[in-house]
């Protein structure tokens, strides 16, 4: 075992979620493969991305790691536990260690409860603690999130966007976790708060050191966090590696796509925009073949027809697709 | 130039924070206060009402009030067809009236969040069979309904309230599960649930408070609905019984001197008018101090 792998402290393999979907009467059952087949491991004190468009299974994948839903196949594995067949205790502990971070800081605070009560919440619910220490715990971690003690007593109404999202992550600190998973955590606030809560979320990984997950659309703000990226397509990893060979090198096709429509600072790593045609395909009768070929201007007959499996190049990367298998996409060789 | 006066409060106390701002809405503390009033004089009755209140006294039959021709000074709001002191009988039917609002209130309100909020959370064959039911409720007319259970139980004060209490039920599950099913789904509870809440912790911690507003306002129109339909009940004979001093009764069996003595009707009907548009005002506050957003 190498140092690193030691580190793990979250992996999935093979992670399913399938959905029954009901077409109307007398019409079979469609299944809709939110998630199929997805492989990640997250170290310690490291960040994860999970970056794709709407509809690609981010949130899905969100949902399974904190348990909100249970996957249709597929292992999770925190500190080498299987958490879906974790109970009572071993459960209750796990659940405490991993923690999850909304989108919308708006929808995610209790409005009828204050901000003491809502930090205090998991406290109450997990742990024996009295009330005098559960309060210096939820003090300890206002300050930390650059929040006064006097805001304790406050409902979430009267705080800002930016506020609130650090009031979450306050209350996805109270257990102490070991990691964190953040879906979409700045989409919703302003460009100049979005930085300041991104570098708390950074300060705060390096003190107590987390894990991320952080899940975005937002390729800018992936490359501000990550160590490692996950490009997702239709439930399906695409492309996954260290951030830096995928920003600097993107190799498939959608991820080069996807890059392409990210403003860069740097010229030699603007890539001339690409327009994908058509839109993600619906996930009830996913294409025959590459999820991506209707869209993919490098497709051939082999990409209609065949499934590509994930393979692992020199640098670290895996890639899922035929074209860079066989060497013809022409952009790789520029 | 002035220094603006910064004023540094510490936390207040949950009532006090509630009584500042329920303060702010006038017509909701006018209500409170007629309330406490009614309330003070149903306690007091016993020690305020001139006479009792099933006292008939024969010589002064349809006395009018005090203050109109031929008004008698020891009653002062009048007496009945039988000599009954109005005055008293409204002091006294306060207790009946408000007790029978308050407990059929109370009964559907708990027993309809309860259902409502297990409807509402778990879904799926909980959530049709509860709403089934309680469709079959709504389906009679409310009234015939509760004639119906009375007719089966006894005429009585109990059970009538018992059979109004059923018949209010279908409203506060469907409020109730109406909320809930916009709330379940919110973030904050699904946040709640990674946090490790049971269901139970759920339905009643996190989303009922949120669910909280219509319930309050329901209630209070509610309240003046059941003594309203307890009025109908007591007029069929099927609630409270004479000589009971009850508000509906009293005004019930006036009617037959509508013409001739307007004072047999009018005071309790206005004794039911006031106290009704005092809950409603109360409730109206009560939503709006209950409710954190309104808050500055």
């Amino acid at each position: 075992m190498t140092a690193s792998e030691k580190n793990i402290v979250l992996q999935g393999s093979e992670l399913k979620q399938h959905y029954e979907v009901s077409q109307g009467p007398f019409k079979p059952k469609g299944v809709v493969k939110a998630l199929d087949g997805v492989d990640f491991k997250v170290e310690a004190g490291k960040t994860l991305a999970v970056v794709g468009e709407s509809g690609c299974g981010k949130s899905t994948l969100a949902r399974q790691l904190t348990m909100i839903e249970t996957p249709t196949a597929g292992r999770i594995e925190f500190n080498g536990k299987n958490l879906l067949t974790l109970t009572g205790e071993d459960k209750k502990e796990a659940r405490e260690r991993i923690q999850i971070i909304f989108q919308n800081p708006y929808g995610s605070l209790n409005p009828r409860k204050k901000i003491g009560q809502i930090l205090e919440e998991p406290l109450v619910i997990n742990s024996e603690m009295n009330p005098a220490s559960r309060k210096e715990r939820a003090l300890y971690l206002l300050e930390k999130v650059g929040l006064k003690h006097e805001h304790y007593d406050r409902y979430p109404h009267m705080f800002s966007g930016g506020q609130r999202q650090r009031i979450a992550i306050a209350r996805g600190l109270m257990m102490n976790p070991k990691v964190v998973v953040a879906d979409e955590p700045v989409s919703a606030l302003d460009v100049s708060v979005q930085a300041q809560v991104l570098n708390l979320m950074m300060d705060i990984q390096k003190e107590f050191g987390l894990a991320y997950i952080f899940i975005s659309h937002d390729l800018s703000v992936v490359e501000h966090i990550a160590d490692e990226v996950m490009v997702m397509y239709l439930g399906r990893v695409v492309e996954q590696g260290p951030t830096h060979e995928i920003f600097s090198q993107p190799k498939h096709p959608y991820t080069r796509a996807l890059l392409s429509s990210t403003p860069r600072i740097n010229p030699e790593q603007r890539i001339e925009k690409i327009r994908l045609p058509g839109e993600l395909p619906s996930p009830m009768n996913p294409p025959l073949g590459c999820a991506f070929h209707g869209r993919c201007q490098y497709a051939n007959d082999r990409c209609k027809h065949a499934t590509p499996e994930l393979v692992e190049d020199d640098k670290g990367t895996l890639i899922r697709c035929f074209g860079y298998d066989e060497g013809r996409l022409d952009y790789l060789n520029e | 130039m002035t220094q603006p006066t910064v004023s540094v409060q510490g936390p207040r106390t949950p009532l006090a924070e509630f009584w500042f701002y329920f303060r702010q809405n006038r017509g909701a503390v006018m209500g409170l206060g007629y309330v406490v009033f009614i309330v003070l004089m149903a306690i007091l009755a016993d020690v305020l009402a001139p006479h009792s209140p099933t006292e008939q006294f024969r010589d002064f039959i349809l006395t009018p009030p005090a203050f109109a021709e031929g008004g008698q000074a020891q009653f002062l709001l009048g007496t009945d067809g039988v000599g009954r002191d109005i005055l008293s009988r409204l002091m006294h039917g306060a207790r009946l009236s408000l007790l029978i609002g308050l407990v059929i209130v109370m009964v559907s309100m708990i027993m309809g969040i309860c259902f409502g909020l297990l409807a509402g959370y778990f879904g799926g064959i909980v959530d049709t069979t509860i709403m089934r039911l309680s469709d079959i409720l709504q389906s009679l007319p409310a009234l015939l309904l509760a004639i119906a259970i009375v007719a089966v139980l006894g005429p009585s004060i109990v059970n009538s309230g018992l059979a109004l209490s059923l018949v209010y039920l279908p409203h506060y599950i469907r409020l109730t599960r109406a909320s809930t099913l916009a709330e379940k789904n919110r973030d904050y509870v699904i946040s709640s649930r990674v946090a490790g809440a049971n269901p139970l912790r759920l339905m009643f911690i996190t989303i009922l408070p949120n669910c909280l507003a219509p319930l309050i306002v329901q209630g209070t129109l509610g309240f003046s609905n059941a003594i309203l339909d307890m009025a109908a009940l007591g007029f069929l004979g099927l609630g409270a019984q004479p000589p009971s001093p009850e508000w509906g009764t009293m005004l019930s069996t006036a009617r037959e001197f509508i013409q001739s003595a307007w004072w047999v009707v009018t005071f309790p009907g206005l004794m039911i008018l006031t106290t009704v548009l005092a809950f409603n005002l109360m409730g109206d506050g009560l939503r709006d101090a209950l409710d954190p957003k309104l808050k500055q």
